[in-house]
């Protein structure tokens, strides 16, 4: 069978297509929101509101046992976005206060999120192994259900992060103009937390809570060695999201890797390549005397009239 | 209505828990160019940023262009040049970005479509039309805070906020200060401006406030330089003369053989 027909066979599968779907959406709305993160030097909450989330699958776990709903987990992504957008607000109003303490409120809220899961998933009478999808991500199992929150969420998340984004960079760059302008400091504050707990949750199926905050960042990081404006990175770190999401489901169509994590190392492997050929690729500064001739310069005193 | 573009009345700012700013009266009329003098933590630029909305107020009232602090106030006639730029970011952000982000205000969460004309041009008056694409980050300080001042006039404001602006300034960057807000001054705008000395700007004060403990000390006249500072054409910088202070203690003298 040659590589063509094994392509058009993958296309063909409706799991693929599905898959691909959403990982085409995902990986174009993860770095859109990562890049906000990034800018506000938070690169690491998207990972806090993962943990979060993990309680939330099991609480949506537990509702569902409670109510008798026929799927076990037909409630995990709906408790998967509440607390995940419980818990970016937290994290959000914790940064308001002051910043010094909200290292250690992310800290709690990492390890109080993960506890906090494995316990409800036991009390909802499941075993960590039905967390293990949801940790890393299980891209081949995305029901028609599934997809339909990923799209709806995505295309969210997509129109807010980049209709906005003058106002949303606004408040990211300079919250403090931002106040002096009138803009409504914390209602886009907590617009930023929301959609990237939504990113989150969207990416939950993809590449899984441990590995979202990854598809968010390293697009970013990539992006930012090269880009000169905000607008830039914002584009290619998404363009970079959709790359490594596509390539990084097709190889696992081959080769049995797990797709999260598959994607994940794609984009850090990117990220080694891009920093290495910097030196080399980056656009050469124009010509001239970095020094601009200045009026008042430093007067020299004459060391032979002492 | 009122002429006075800036009306507080009986202002208190607390923060983390200490009171700044205690019973500040401070009305500016249309057209007023007023230099807020005062020593270091004296409130200066706590005064600013309570007129600005950027602190909460304790107490008192603040109206700004004739309409309360708040969703209201007339933010696109507003424009304020903080200090410095909030210290370098994680994503680089153009010059032209960083300007264009001073025309949203409370009202405008998105930018007009002719954005992009605007801010260069405001570019184009500071002298820094060919950074326009330039991460600001990798600008100078000066360049910098022209950036900053380009930010608040792509607004055309009517009121225009500086908080010390030719603090670490070289000449040529003051002079940009000072060039915008004479045309500002021309056309009808008010202009409060922080300030640790007149220096450039001093032709241009005609009212200065002083702050004391969170207090206003003096409202008038700007001071004026004593004695021969303030002739024209005085070298500020001199040498000290006098004589070479006595040794306190014994001294050490090597002798050296070669």
């Amino acid at each position: 069978m040659s590589w063509i027909e094994t392509f058009t066979s993958m296309l063909g599968s409706p799991l693929m297509q599905r898959a691909f779907l959403a990982a085409v959406l995902v990986g174009a709305a993860a770095p859109v929101v990562g890049t906000f993160l990034v800018q506000r030097r938070m690169s690491l909450m998207g990972d806090g509101i993962g943990h979060v989330a993990l309680t939330g699958v099991a609480l949506g776990w537990l509702v569902g046992n409670w109510t008798g709903l026929a799927p076990h987990d037909a409630l995990a992504v709906p408790g998967a976005v509440v607390m995940a957008i419980l818990g970016s607000v937290v994290i959000e109003l914790v940064r308001e206060r002051g910043r010094t303490n909200g290292d250690l409120a992310l800290a709690l809220m990492f390890y109080g999120g993960i506890a906090g899961g494995v316990l409800l998933i036991k009390v909802a009478g499941g075993t960590n192994a039905n967390l293990i999808s949801y940790l890393f991500g299980s891209i081949s199992t995305v029901s028609a259900a599934d997809l339909a929150w990923t799209v709806v969420l995505a295309v969210l998340v997509l129109a807010v992060g980049v209709g906005l984004r003058s106002a949303l960079f606004a408040v990211s760059h300079d919250e403090e103009f931002a106040r002096a302008s009138g803009l409504p400091v914390r209602l886009l504050n907590m617009l930023i937390a929301t959609i990237a707990a939504l990113t989150v949750t969207v990416a939950m199926r993809v590449v899984g809570l441990l590995l979202v905050s990854a598809l968010m960042i390293v697009p970013v990081a990539v992006a930012q060695l090269y880009a000169r404006s905000f607008s830039r990175t914002m584009a290619v770190a998404s363009g970079i999201g959709v790359a490594v999401s596509i390539v990084g489901l097709t190889i696992t169509y081959w080769e049995d890797f797990p797709p999260g994590a598959t994607i994940v190392v794609l984009a850090i492997l990117v990220y080694g390549v891009a920093s290495t050929l910097r030196p080399f690729l980056r656009r050469s500064q124009p010509a001239g005397d970095p020094h601009p001739d200045v009026s008042d310069d430093v007067l020299i005193a004459d060391s032979a009239a002492d | 209505m009122s002429d006075d573009v800036i009306q507080a009345e009986g202002l208190g700012v607390q923060l983390g828990g200490q009171q700044i700013l205690t019973g500040i009266d401070l009305s500016v009329g249309r057209g007023e160019v007023l230099a807020l003098l005062g020593a270091n933590g004296s409130g200066k630029s706590t005064l600013v940023r309570a007129l600005l909305g950027i602190v909460p107020i304790a107490s008192g009232s603040v109206r700004l262009l004739d309409s309360p602090l708040g969703r209201s106030a007339p933010w696109e006639r507003i424009g304020y040049v903080p200090q410095r730029l909030p210290g370098s970011a994680g994503v680089p952000a153009s010059a032209l970005e960083v300007v264009t982000a001073g025309l949203l205000n409370g009202h405008r969460l998105r930018p007009p479509r002719d954005a992009r004309v605007r801010a260069l041009t405001a570019l184009e008056e500071v002298g820094l039309t060919d950074k326009a694409c330039s991460p600001v980050h990798e600008l100078s300080g000066g360049q910098q805070q022209r950036v900053l001042i380009a930010r608040a006039l792509v607004r055309r404001p009517e009121l225009l906020v500086l908080d010390e602006p030719t603090s670490g300034i070289d000449i040529p960057t003051q002079q940009t200060f000072v060039d915008a807000v004479l045309r500002l001054h021309d056309g009808g705008a008010t202009v409060v401006v922080i300030l640790h000395e007149l220096g450039p700007f001093a032709p241009l004060i005609e009212r200065a406030v002083v702050l004391r403990h969170g207090r206003i000390a003096h409202d008038g006249a700007p001071p004026h330089a004593r004695d021969e500072h303030a002739t024209l054409g005085h070298d500020h910088t001199h040498a000290h003369p006098g004589p070479t202070p006595r040794p306190t203690g014994p001294t050490l003298s090597v002798e050296v053989n070669l």
